[in-house]
């Protein structure tokens, strides 16, 4: 740390603003690089995870109420889809209808299997009174194995409030990151 | 003890199963973490409801092999137990909840379909544990279809 030049110590956003001019442009690039090795550690870990569960989205937020009591609106699931694992009856899959980008989380309530492996099942919600016919695509009655994108191995409630309170009011969105990059791009490492 | 009528009956080209049953379960709180036996008539279940136990999820599925697809399996009932619920269920002559389509017309005479109570355990927080109980009841079809839908 090099001591400043003297210069105005009024308030602390004019310290800010000091600290600033005052950065050269090796220590500017330097945190860059650091927020770029935060940010790059991130993804690899997220990779990893979907390598390692097999599943395209390991982790997903229940966005809705028809699994209540067990699930509610922000709880946090933990996902699997080996591809040896069959699919039984009684099982929580999350699923996407072809065509739509929005992940389901119901329960299997009939499978059907042939002999090669071929298999179809129904899912439907604990919540709902009836099955999920009425959500399939059109003129579909049953689901695939590449319709899931993974099984309910794990939960956590609550925690997953973030990312619907980020997607419902995105100016929060934006604020967070902006709080976050400033905090990164101005942390000083002495 | 599961009471079971058979009769099937053919829905547009698809076997339509019946059948009802009776289920006693006291859900006791045991120490000996997750156990099922028949006592005569009665499903005896223990369950341990700890703090990270929030709800149970019981259902009662039947699995058989037909022509048409190797493995079948059909959910025919469930129910929620919520920690706190009161611990003794006793259903006596319930009607299947959902109605119990086979994918083809394997049901017509089938001899092998076995009834097995399971149940899904969720926590407060943590793992997801799906649970086949021990004891399993078989039910045959019989060689006929029904005529008159007395339901």
């Amino acid at each position: 740390c090099r001591s400043g030049s003297g210069g105005n110590r009024g308030g602390a956003a004019m310290d800010l603003f000091g600290d600033l001019r005052r950065m050269n442009k090796r220590q500017l690039y330097y945190q860059v690089l650091n927020f770029a090795m935060i940010v790059s550690s991130a993804l690899m870990i997220w990779k990893g995870l979907i390598v390692v569960t097999g599943s395209e989205s390991p982790i997903v937020v229940v966005l809705s109420g028809s699994m209540e009591p067990a699930f509610h609106r922000g709880d946090l699931l933990f996902l699997t889809n080996f591809h040896d694992d069959p699919i039984r009856a009684g099982e929580i899959v999350v699923f996407k209808v072809e065509g739509r980008d929005i992940p389901i989380v119901h329960r299997v309530i009939k499978v059907h299997e042939k002999g090669n492996g071929n298999i179809k099942f129904l899912t439907k919600g604990d919540n709902n009174e009836v099955d999920d016919r009425g959500l399939y695509k059109e003129g579909q009655n049953w689901l695939e194995k590449k319709d899931v994108v993974g099984r309910a191995r794990g939960f956590l409630p609550y925690v997953g409030m973030v990312t619907i309170i980020m997607n419902d009011y995105p100016k929060f969105k934006y604020a967070l990151l902006a709080v976050m990059g400033a905090y990164v791009l101005l942390k000083r490492e002495s | 003890r599961k009471n079971v009528e058979d009769f099937t009956g053919p829905r547009e080209r698809s076997d339509l199963g019946f059948v009802t049953f009776d289920i006693t379960a006291d859900i006791l709180n045991g120490k000996n973490g997750l156990q099922t036996f028949w006592n005569k008539n009665t499903l005896m279940l223990f369950f341990i409801f700890d703090w990270n136990v929030k709800q149970l999820f019981l259902y009662l599925s039947a699995e058989y092999s037909t022509k048409n697809n190797a493995l079948n399996q059909v959910v025919l009932w469930d129910k929620i137990i919520l920690r706190g619920d009161n611990p003794r269920l006793s259903l006596k002559d319930m009607k299947s909840k959902y109605f119990f389509f086979d994918d083809g017309n394997g049901l017509k005479g089938n001899r092998n379909i076995t009834l097995t109570l399971s149940w899904n355990v969720v926590p407060n927080a943590g793992i997801l544990p799906l649970v086949t109980g021990s004891g399993h009841v078989s039910v045959p079809f019989p060689d006929t279809y029904e005529t008159t839908k007395s339901y």
